[in-house]
């Protein structure tokens, strides 16, 4: 009788499951079968991440407005297309470089798993090579997002595409191979979980780098300190973003311990979660002194700068730290919206606000609450330096360039009529229809 | 067309959450059809201030609809008298209305004119 493959297949895997100890088993101390587990945690957790990418994309649409609604989508699309490509053809081997220097290290263009690559021989038993490009992947795309809400409605597409493509596929691989690919600072002691620092404190930098290079966006800063808000178009759109940014974020921690260690990733859902609630009452709470109203975006807001705040230390840190960090972290991002507002930095969507002040935040609270004796506030300071140092110098220069050569800013016209129509040349919303109804939402004549 | 059949229209600026009381007052009074529309406007009671992420802004046009309608002269006080007491809230924002000559009005199915075009 002829079996099917898959029978075949399915018979092996079986059978191995059952076998209580094989070969590698004695190498690693890892059956198959907990090496399988591990492994699908961990790409079930590849996936959740990715759901950040919708979840950005729908924040970011939310509090922008409607003329430039195909424009930073297609950002965020180009985003995550581009940077799982070059995170395959560079990216991934500049973060993990295996033996180098400590500073710079290249493992190869392209993808190699290698004869143990996909054996429980390559990670502990954790997961395979396949899913740790693919894992690792999905949180590169992730840095880039966070600079394209803050330069949102007034960059110029083709300059924040090439930074886009520069940012993620060296800057953020090199950064990251100082920590987690087992560089100088992860040698010093350095520590961030799951990416406060290398994910949102660098992508936080670009940010802040992108939004003051380019100038606020048109009718934003009067003269005399005047302040007039451009409100966003979809809150509904926001708060649905918010709420699969945290989902993305069971996977973002969840996956960070790198296997399916039941302690440890219970744990780290329990901070994650705790922190994120904490900082939306901490957000609103705060918000509360500036006014009796509360703010659905500023407690949205709240909600993930509890999220980045315990990051870098969701697995060393007890359930009431995590509270604590998320609390503080969502009183922060609060006064930092309004003070980037008062220095006139233009921050559509507050992304430096919950990455760069939260993440330095998160960073620090390593130091401070985690209980590791091993970490120390002074290692976390100067980690915080280290990556503020490079990636500021390295976001200066790419935008500096862009800037000089191609220009970062659209004209006026353009931005007055919309990044839709000058950039796309066609809406977002009532494709077939004239232009008429995408004014701002908000008063006559107002764009 | 005579000074007995002459057109009139009537343009009702009003609070949006009265629309459904007007034209259900307009309907019982025999007005037949209207056009409705949003605009934004403001009158003596200026706008309101907002707050958005810890800055303030004034919005000075209020949302308002307005309905437009056209009637034979004789009808235009009862018109005005039934839309007043149906949008009235008593409140600051209620509206005005407009009255004004219509030069002339065609029915675009049948070609007729003046006063059977209504």
């Amino acid at each position: 009788m002829a079996w099917k493959k898959s029978t075949i297949r399915g018979c092996a895997l079986g059978a191995a499951l059952l076998l209580p100890a094989t070969a590698f088993a004695e190498d690693t101390g890892v059956s198959q079968g907990v090496f399988v587990a591990n492994n699908v945690w961990m790409m079930l957790c590849t996936a959740l991440v990715f759901i950040m990418h919708l979840g950005f994309a729908s924040v970011e649409t939310g509090l922008t407005r409607a003329k430039n609604t195909t424009n930073i989508l297609f950002k965020n699309v180009f985003v995550i297309c581009s940077g799982l490509l070059t995170y395959y053809i560079c990216g991934f081997n500049l973060m993990y470089p295996g033996d180098f220097n400590g500073y710079f290290g290249f493992a190869g263009f392209g993808l190699d798993p290698g004869a143990d690559g996909n054996t429980a021989l390559y990670a502990d038993g954790g997961y395979t090579y396949w899913t740790d490009f693919i894992f690792q992947g999905m949180f590169a795309a992730t840095c880039a997002t966070i600079v394209s809400g803050a330069v949102a409605e007034r960059i110029k597409l083709s300059a924040f595409m090439i930074f886009a493509l520069i940012f993620v596929a060296i800057i953020y691989p090199i950064a990251g191979s100082w920590k987690w690919g087992g560089g100088w600072l992860d040698a010093m002691g350095f520590y961030d979980f799951a990416g406060s620092t290398l994910v949102h404190s660098v992508g936080g930098w670009g940010a802040l780098v992108g939004a003051w290079m380019l100038g606020g966006r048109l009718g934003k800063f009067g003269p005399d300190g005047r302040l007039t808000p451009i409100p966003g178009s979809n809150m509904p759109l926001a708060a649905i973003g918010v709420f699969l940014l945290w989902l993305g974020w069971f996977g973002f921690n969840g996956g960070s311990v790198l296997s399916a260690d039941p302690e440890l990733t219970s744990l780290v859902l329990v901070t994650t979660c705790l922190a994120a609630a904490a900082g939306g009452l901490g957000a609103m709470l705060s918000y509360n002194l500036v006014s009796t109203k509360p703010d659905l975006s500023m407690a949205l807001n709240g909600i993930l700068a509890g999220l980045v705040g315990v990051t870098a230390g969701a697995d060393v840190v007890t359930p009431m730290s995590a509270i604590l960090i998320g609390a503080i972290a969502g009183c922060l991002v609060v006064g930092s919206v309004i003070f980037f507002d008062r220095i006139r930095i233009d921050d559509p969507v507050g992304a430096i606000s919950v990455h760069l002040t939260c993440g330095i935040w998160g960073t620090l609270a390593v130091g401070i609450f985690s209980t590791n004796p091993d970490h120390s506030f002074l290692t976390q300071l100067i980690g915080v330096g280290a990556y503020a140092a490079f990636t500021l110098t390295c976001v200066l220069v790419v935008f500096g360039i862009l800037n000089a050569t191609i220009g970062i800013r659209v004209p006026e016209e353009d931005e007055v009529e919309g990044l839709d129509l000058s950039e796309h040349g066609m809406h977002a919303y009532d494709l077939h229809t004239s232009g008429t109804s995408l004014d701002a939402p908000l008063g006559l004549g107002r764009s | 067309m005579t000074e007995e059949e002459s057109v009139k229209k009537l343009e009702a600026i009003i609070k949006p959450f009265k629309l459904e009381e007007v034209k259900e007052a307009l309907t019982k009074e025999g007005i037949e059809g209207m056009t409705v529309s949003e605009v934004k406007g403001f009158g003596r009671q200026r706008g309101h201030s907002e707050l958005y992420r810890g800055a303030e802004y004034v919005v000075d046009f209020l949302p308002k609809v307005k309905i437009e309608i056209l009637l034979a002269e004789e009808k235009v006080e009862a018109a005005t008298e039934v839309i007043t007491k149906a949008a009235s809230s008593g409140r600051i924002g209620d509206g005005k209305i407009f009255i004004l000559p219509a030069e002339d009005v065609v029915r675009i199915r049948t070609g007729e004119r003046g006063e059977t075009a209504i």
